[in-house]
């Protein structure tokens, strides 16, 4: 085996056990950052070793074991000892032998709620959103701060200083790293899901062509979700986003054809949509009904099913959709989701009542330079047949758009309008 | 990146699988699981119970199982994963279990990758 491949097996093995052995020795020292850098030295150790002395049988032991010598060496040094006697009392008076013996329960234990305490300190109000990103990415998904400036298209060192300074901050305000106490739970929950959605929109976000590292946070995020779901089965929400995530990431593979020109939902090959992603969302999106009320994740869930669960796009239930619409607008008021209704509606129950709700946004704030909303008034107008109002909103929705392929794609639309309307002109003409 | 771990057993004691091997495998598959790793994942049936479809001289044959060769395929695993190395230590886990657990079994596991969306990407 040579250098490369052993690097690339700790690699590996790093990937899949960084978290819990992360997670473990936070529990044991109290702090976040000093836990993740006795893992890296773990990791250090590894890269320095595996390719001198071969990978060892059970490598996800090894680094663990290694972790853990690191931790009690670095407890044994008397400054960081006498520190952590201070903070965590009489907990570290115990002789050598019993903090070691606490370290094994620590590694060997708990696992679970030793990864929901670190899911829920990454992810903590204290820190400002981007930064619960990248602590998220970095402590929970094993990136490294180069893989997430490249995913995020930041430059390293500013990656590297959100990071840091979180983990300041996590320290200097004492953040304990414990579960949320019960009143704070859903609060905290919702922190937790918005990040790993975050997390996946940017993946999803990301063009066909780009870094593979954009899109694979889509991956990323619902590896999130899945070990969340894993952690709290009991919460509705957490199956519910996962539910969305692996409806929205199906359609992946139909959603941009082979120049990179966006394809929209409806035009979409179904037989290219992600069976196995279909099932997984739907299953999850059981389960989050089965727990109770569908909170909004769960509904955009059961909204995107309602794509996934026809064969055609003339077999979506537009009315069952226009109704979880509704539901949604009532729990997340917002106009992006009342133009989302409006175009649901207009399936359902016809343009003219579309148009209706869509026009009733014309005069939002937070509206005001979207492309959707004239892209959405521009169809529901061109299915009412008026073909000058609809090219000039598609050529309005080209003229906002920030994405040069979706500039075209409303470019070509409003031409096509144009066209028509010169051909109705001369039916007209001949006709008469 | 998906990968599917195919295993096979070239040969194996007989008798059922130790309990001990059964409750291993099965925290294994737990575990893969609580990574997010494990998508889907199931033992199979006796090929005494498949069948084969083959195509040869342009002729069609169906052929009920058992099928004559010696390695039987036992289970698959479908794997979501950054690395081929990640698969293949799975893949190497679930192995060693069988090797500590069950003396005597011989056997082998195929890691492929799946084509996924990036495969049919345009150039950048």
């Amino acid at each position: 085996m040579t250098v490369t491949d052993s690097h690339r097996v700790v690699e590996a093995v790093w990937r899949i056990e960084s978290a819990r052995i992360i997670a473990g020795l936070a529990r044991m020292v109290h702090d976040i950052g000093l836990a993740e850098e006795l893992a890296q030295d773990a990791l250090l150790a590894a890269l320095e070793e595996w390719p001198r002395k071969g990978v060892p049988d059970n490598p996800g032991a090894w680094l663990t074991l290694t972790a853990k010598h690191r931790a009690i060496d670095r407890l044994r040094r008397r400054d960081v000892y006498e520190r952590k006697l201070q903070e965590v009392g009489r907990e570290m008076e115990l002789r050598q032998e019993s903090a070691e013996a606490e370290l094994d329960d620590a590694l060997d234990d708990h696992v679970g709620d030793d990864l929901l305490r670190l899911i829920f300190t990454a992810c903590h109000p204290a820190l400002p959103p981007e930064s619960r990103l990248a602590l998220t990415l970095r402590l929970l998904g094993g990136l490294t701060t180069e893989e997430i400036a490249r995913a995020f298209l930041l430059p390293e060192p500013t990656v590297g200083q959100r990071i840091s300074r979180a983990k300041r901050t996590l320290a200097d305000k004492k953040i304990p790293i414990e579960l949320p106490p019960p009143a704070d739970l859903p609060a905290r929950l919702a922190s937790v899901l918005e990040v790993v959605y975050l997390i996946f929109n940017e993946g999803y976000a990301a063009t066909a062509g780009e870094d593979w590292i954009r899109p694979s946070l889509c991956e990323e995020a619902m590896r999130l979700g899945r070990v969340l779901a894993g952690l709290m089965p009991a919460e509705p929400e957490v199956h519910g986003l996962l539910a969305l995530m692996e409806l929205q990431a199906s359609r992946i593979p139909a959603r941009t054809a082979p120049d990179g020109t966006p394809i929209l939902l409806l035009d979409q090959d179904r037989s290219r949509w992600d069976r196995l992603l279909v099932r997984r969302g739907l299953q999850a999106l059981g389960r989050a009904e089965a727990l109770g009320t569908l909170g909004p994740y769960g509904l955009q869930a059961a909204i995107a099913a309602c794509h996934a669960r026809a064969p055609r796009p003339q077999d979506t239930d537009w009315e069952r959709m226009a109704a979880l619409y509704r539901l949604l607008a009532h729990l997340t008021p917002s106009p992006v989701v009342e133009l989302n209704r409006a175009v649901a509606v207009g399936m359902a129950y016809g343009p003219a009542r579309g148009l209706e709700i869509a026009d009733s946004l014309l005069e939002e704030r937070a509206l005001r330079g979207y492309a959707q909303l004239p892209a959405v008034r521009g169809d529901l107008l061109a299915k009412l047949g008026r073909l000058e109002e609809a090219a000039a909103e598609f050529g309005r929705a080209a003229a906002l758009t920030r994405n040069e392929r979706e500039r075209r794609l409303f470019s070509d639309r409003a031409a096509a309008l144009l066209r028509d309307l010169a051909d109705r002109a001369g039916d007209w003409a001949i006709g008469h | 990146m998906r990968y599917l771990v195919t295993l096979r057993v070239v040969s194996q004691p007989g008798g059922p699988p130790p309990a001990d091997l059964m409750e291993a495998i099965a925290k294994l598959g737990q575990e893969a699981a609580e990574t997010g790793a494990l998508l889907d994942q199931s033992g199979l049936a006796p090929s005494s119970e498949g069948a084969r479809i083959e195509v040869s001289g342009g002729r069609l044959t169906v052929t009920d199982g058992p099928f004559a060769e010696a390695k039987e395929m036992i289970s698959y695993a479908l794997y979501e994963v950054r690395t081929k190395e990640e698969a293949v230590e799975w893949a190497s886990r679930f192995l060693k279990l069988h090797r500590d657990l069950w003396p005597g079994w011989e056997g082998e596991a195929e890691v492929l990758r799946l084509f996924g969306p990036g495969d049919f990407a345009p150039p950048a």
